[in-house]
């Protein structure tokens, strides 16, 4: 079980959270004409890294707060959190 | 009975309380303190199953978690527990146990015919002898195996006994109580850090219970027992025995099995069987030992054939001869500390060392003590079938290659040492790339891959002085980073016996003209044979090898398999050992109980039951419940002898002529709050929401991104930037954690909040022709004409002192009304609604009905939005804007959406338009 520094709440076990994915992903604006493989994109295609990962995490049990989770996908390393609006470095 | 093995006095058991127990069907008895296997050994019963694959007789090996071959099926309390090492079970009043692996009986075992075919049977045999004709597997093959094989048999009744989760932070976690363990935890203890100190074994103090050493002027056993008794005081001192840390996962968190009842005839009262820790320590320090290796021979799976550390243990623990004609076979010291007890005990051991002239301290007392030593000598092949009889031995040449000629010895078993091997599976575990160490012909720890530390002879340190220096030196070092504070702590001065080396020597050469098996994987049934075919046949990596051979697989996980496996790969690939590298070790070290897995959540604790606040009503009133997610929802109200189909039909019959009422509180419930909300609500609904009017609701329909149909429900503007959204009742959580993705992530620059209100109201619709009537007498200064209240309206009201929210929306169709109260009040409203609707044939009506009235007037029901569908595909397209964007829009374009041919749910009307 990962222990994730919940940049509001500071170190919880896994179970308090839920995964949400690659956090790179950028949703097209709204009212924006997109071509079919741009929006396939952003709903299906995923690269599947192994290895840096920058992912999304809720923390559901918590205070609710979606946070970005740096992550190794091998080794589940985490290198940092950041807030959802935080800059990533 | 009487126990023919047992020593007059000596070890740690109670004498003074005997034990019975069957085993097989006849009874025995041992002491308070014995485990099944030396209670066993101490009535002279060496025969406990039958191996794996040949169902050759199977004996003791070990004494505790190494056991490869005693497994047996357990009875306790009227239920019954397979994969019990009997090792490991300690005895208690009425125990009972029986063998595997053998049928019909232990003593005459059909399968053992395997033994003679065995030719038929070599390495991947269920790859290549039973794959064809395919169509034979499954009917006669496979299940002609799993009668044959197996290890005991799961029991298929209800388990009465509880297991418990318990979840703890420590400073440190010391896994292990023997010398490093004890010195660790101790220094550990006096900086004041928080420690877990964990044993698997019933007693503490690890190899100290059997060795001859002294530490501080007392015995290693007194040594450690001081100190286990100080720690026990200590208030930041966790002490657990009988608990095994099976398991090193990610972060530091570490799993151990605690066994709170398995040593007593019957769990007691609030106590669980098992309880499972989940341990976040900041540093690990794993002290788990080594376990003795075995030499490889000619039928070394004998019973009576067992590792000589295990010799000493039954007899200095348990007060045991394993036999009165002891041969040992060593290729190191230890084995002289085995024959010196036996020696001490008035039984005459012959050693036989590989050694041609081997010289230390233990090997001189052993010659004063006038034990017969012979150098050069090794064990070819054990005699007897069922038990020892005698041993075949020979000289050895220096290189080890040629045998001299054979001799025969009588004995009744055979103690073997083959030097140590390092207990890493932890280590391994934690991602550690463990790395050979040529001097004690093992792998030991490399580089920590997390905050773990390995000591003593779990790290390859065999002295007891420098394992105590480095420990105490450890525990203090790693606790005063955490506590910052720096307790001196004098280190106990130490006698021990000093070693000399062992000789690097594992196998012994088949004889000419012989084929004896030598088994390597007790427990798999994998000899040297097998890992020569598979070596043959192109298997090359050790991982394939393991698999196509089973060596070092199932629940032995290699603990006395492993290295002599990879002697011999490497010898025969002519690699060194570190290059064949060694298999991954694979948590649990040891079988857990699929019980203490589950824990708590079992039966209905596998997931929460919610209840509404008015549930308690329905009780009282025949409701028959059905679960809606976690909630338990009134499904109808049976009256007599009613069938939930006649139930629903009068229910449903009655709201379209009368007037019913259902409970509704389980709906999700959102509160959508901020400046934004009509802009948020119109991006997330598919239909237009920027014009909705204070006091009124809406139906509306939400996707996700790809387009499937998310959830539907009314929302309601309470106020100017007050919105009131409901969801289906499974789909609560899942809208709040989608709304809140969008709010935090993707349109940050709202200014909108949404919290969830699901348990704040309880809610009940009232429906049918004669709905406002009744609401009229609920709410008597309320307007609730149709000009008051007009369709999908909302107004709030007092319900004889009760604040209320009164929505005119319908769930079904008909002139219906949807109030709320705080959940406090629940109960009643519910129960006025009850009282005033009397007048009006008032009836209370479940989900089945109120599904039966949906389908009816053509509404979803809940199951058409299964997360496949899209909105054309449940007739929902009339929701869809054409003005605005909302999420998932841009998917309704895919070519699969739009096909002509895409399955679409319709309605059904009977011919007759009537029935
Ligand atoms: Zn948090």
């Amino acid at each position: 079980m990962l222990h994730i520094k919940c940049p509001h709440c500071g170190m919880r076990s896994q179970n308090e959270f839920s995964y949400g994915g690659d956090a790179t992903v950028k949703r097209p604006e709204l009212n924006k004409e997109v071509t079919d493989q741009e929006w396939d994109n952003f709903v299906y295609n995923r690269v599947s890294p192994r290895g840096k990962h920058l992912e999304l995490w809720q923390h559901l049990s918590g205070c609710r707060q979606w946070i970005k989770v740096e992550r190794d996908t091998a080794t589940h390393e985490i290198f940092k959190t950041y807030k959802a609006n935080e800059e990533i470095a | 009975m009487t126990q023919s093995y047992r020593i007059e006095t000596g070890g740690l058991i109670n004498r003074n309380k005997k034990i019975s127990f069957k085993f097989n069907g006849t009874s025995y008895f041992g002491y308070e303190g014995d485990t099944l296997a030396s209670a066993l050994l101490a009535n002279g019963v060496h025969l406990v199953g039958r191996s794996f694959k040949y169902h050759r007789p199977r004996g003791f090996f070990g004494a505790g978690v190494d056991e490869p071959y005693a497994v047996v099926q357990l009875y306790r309390n009227g239920e019954t527990e397979p994969n019990i090492k009997a090792t490991e079970q300690e005895l208690f009043e009425g125990l009972e146990a029986s063998s595997v692996n053998c049928w019909p009986s232990v003593n005459f075992d059909i399968g053992a015919i395997n033994n003679f075919l065995k030719i038929f049977l070599p390495a991947g045999f269920y790859y290549k002898t039973f794959m064809w004709p395919k169509s034979f597997w499954y009917k006669i093959y496979e299940p002609f195996i799993r009668k044959a094989a197996g290890l005991g048999v799961a029991s298929t009744k209800h388990d009465k006994e509880r297991y418990e989760h318990k979840y703890e932070y420590c400073d440190l976690l010391i896994a292990g109580s023997g010398p490093s363990g004890l010195a660790s935890a101790y220094s550990a203890a006096k900086n004041g850090a928080k420690v877990i100190l964990a044993e698997d074994k019933p007693r503490y103090g690890g190899s100290l219970l059997t060795s001859d050493v002294n530490i501080g002027n007392q015995s290693g056993k007194d040594w450690a027992d001081g100190i286990i008794s100080e720690l026990k005081e200590m208030p930041n001192v966790t002490v657990k025995n009988r608990s095994q840390v099976f398991g090193y996962y990610d972060h530091n968190m570490l799993v151990m099995s605690e066994k709170v009842s398995d040593h007593l005839p019957k769990t007691k009262k609030y106590h669980p069987n098992k309880r499972l820790w989940y341990i976040r320590a900041k540093e690990v320090l794993i002290s788990s030992g080594s376990i003795e290796r075995p030499i490889v021979f000619g039928n070394n799976d004998t019973p009576g054939v067992m590792l000589s550390s295990a010799a000493k243990e039954y007899l200095k623990v348990y007060g045991v001869l394993v036999g009165k004609k002891p041969l040992v076979f060593t290729n190191n010291d230890s084995g002289y500390e085995t024959a010196i007890e036996f020696k001490k005990h008035g039984v005459e051991p012959i050693v036989l060392d590989s050694r041609s002239n081997p010289q230390s301290e233990i090997i001189d007392e052993a010659k004063n003590l006038g034990i017969n030593i012979k150098n050069s000598y090794v064990v070819v092949a054990a005699q007897g079938y069922k038990k020892v009889k005698s041993a075949d031995v020979a000289t050895i040449s220096e290189d080890k290659k040629t045998l001299g000629k054979i001799e025969n010895i009588n004995c009744d078993c055979i103690c073997v040492s083959g030097f140590w091997t390092p207990t890493i599976h932890l280590v391994s575990q934690s991602g550690n790339k463990t790395k050979f160490n040529e001097e004690i012909d093992a792998f030991v720890p490399g580089v920590s891959k997390q905050n773990e530390t390995t000591l003593g002879a779990a790290n390859g340190v065999f002295t007891l002085e420098e394992t105590l220096k480095t420990s105490f030196e450890k525990g203090k070092e790693l606790s005063k980073k955490i506590t910052e504070k720096d307790n001196e702590i004098s280190i106990p001065n130490v006698v021990e016996k000093k070693y000399s080396k062992h000789d690097k020597f594992w196998c012994v050469p088949l004889p000419k003209g012989k084929s004896y098996k030598r088994f390597l994987d007790f427990q798999n049934d994998v000899a040297v044979s097998d890992v020569e075919i598979a070596l043959r046949e192109g298997y090359r990596s050790i991982e394939h090898v393991k698999r196509y051979t089973t060596l070092g697989m199932a629940t032995d996980q290699g603990k006395t398999s492993n290295l002599n496996g990879l002697q011999l790969v490497s010898e025969i690939e002519n690699k060194v050992v570190p290059s064949v590298g060694h298999t991954t070790f694979r948590p649990p070290y040891t079988p857990i109980s699929i019980g203490a897995i589950v824990g708590r959540e079992v039966g209905k604790h596998s997931k929460p039951t919610r209840k509404s606040p008015i549930h308690n009503w329905h009780e009282e009133h025949n409701a028959v419940f059905v679960d809606a997610g976690v909630w338990l929802r009134p499904r109808y109200y049976k009256r007599g002898n009613e069938t939930l189909f006649e139930a629903s039909k009068r229910e449903a019959k009655n709201v379209r002529t009368n007037v019913g009422v259902c409970d509704v509180t389980t709906l999700g419930k959102i509160d959508v709050k901020g400046p934004d909300a009509a802009e948020f609500l119109n991006r997330v609904y598919t239909n237009a929401w920027l014009k909705l009017p204070v006091g009124k609701a809406r139906y509306g329909v939400m996707l996700r991104e790809d387009g499937i149909v998310m959830d539907d429900g009314t929302t309601t503007r309470i106020s100017e930037n007050h919105y009131h959204m409901t969801t289906t009742t499974a789909q609560a959580a899942n809208v709040l954690s989608h709304l809140e993705y969008y709010l935090q992530l993707v349109w940050p620059e709202l200014n909108v909040n949404v919290v969830s209100t699901t348990e704040q109201w309880a809610g009940a619709a009232i429906a049918g022709p004669k709905s406002r009537d009744l609401l009229q007498k609920l709410f008597p200064k309320t307007d609730v004409s149709n000009e008051g209240l007009p369709f999908m309206g909302y107004v709030e009201g007092d319900l004889f002192g009760v604040k209320a929210r009164i929505f005119r929306i319908s769930f079904s169709g008909e002139l219906a009304y949807e109030v709320n109260v705080e959940s406090d009040n629940g109960r009643f409203m519910w129960e006025k609604i009850i009282e005033l609707g009397e007048e009006f044939q008032i009836q209370p009506y479940g989900t089945e009905a109120l599904s039966t009235l949906r389908i009816e007037m053509g509404h979803v029901a809940g199951s058409e939005l299964d997360g496949r569908t899209i909105p054309y595909d449940n007739a929902l397209e009339g929701l869809l804007s054409k003005k605005k964007d909302f999420i998932g829009k841009r998917s309704l374009q895919r070519a699969a959406f739009v096909a002509e041919d895409r399955q679409r749910i319709v309605g059904v009307v009977p011919l007759d338009k009537k029935n």
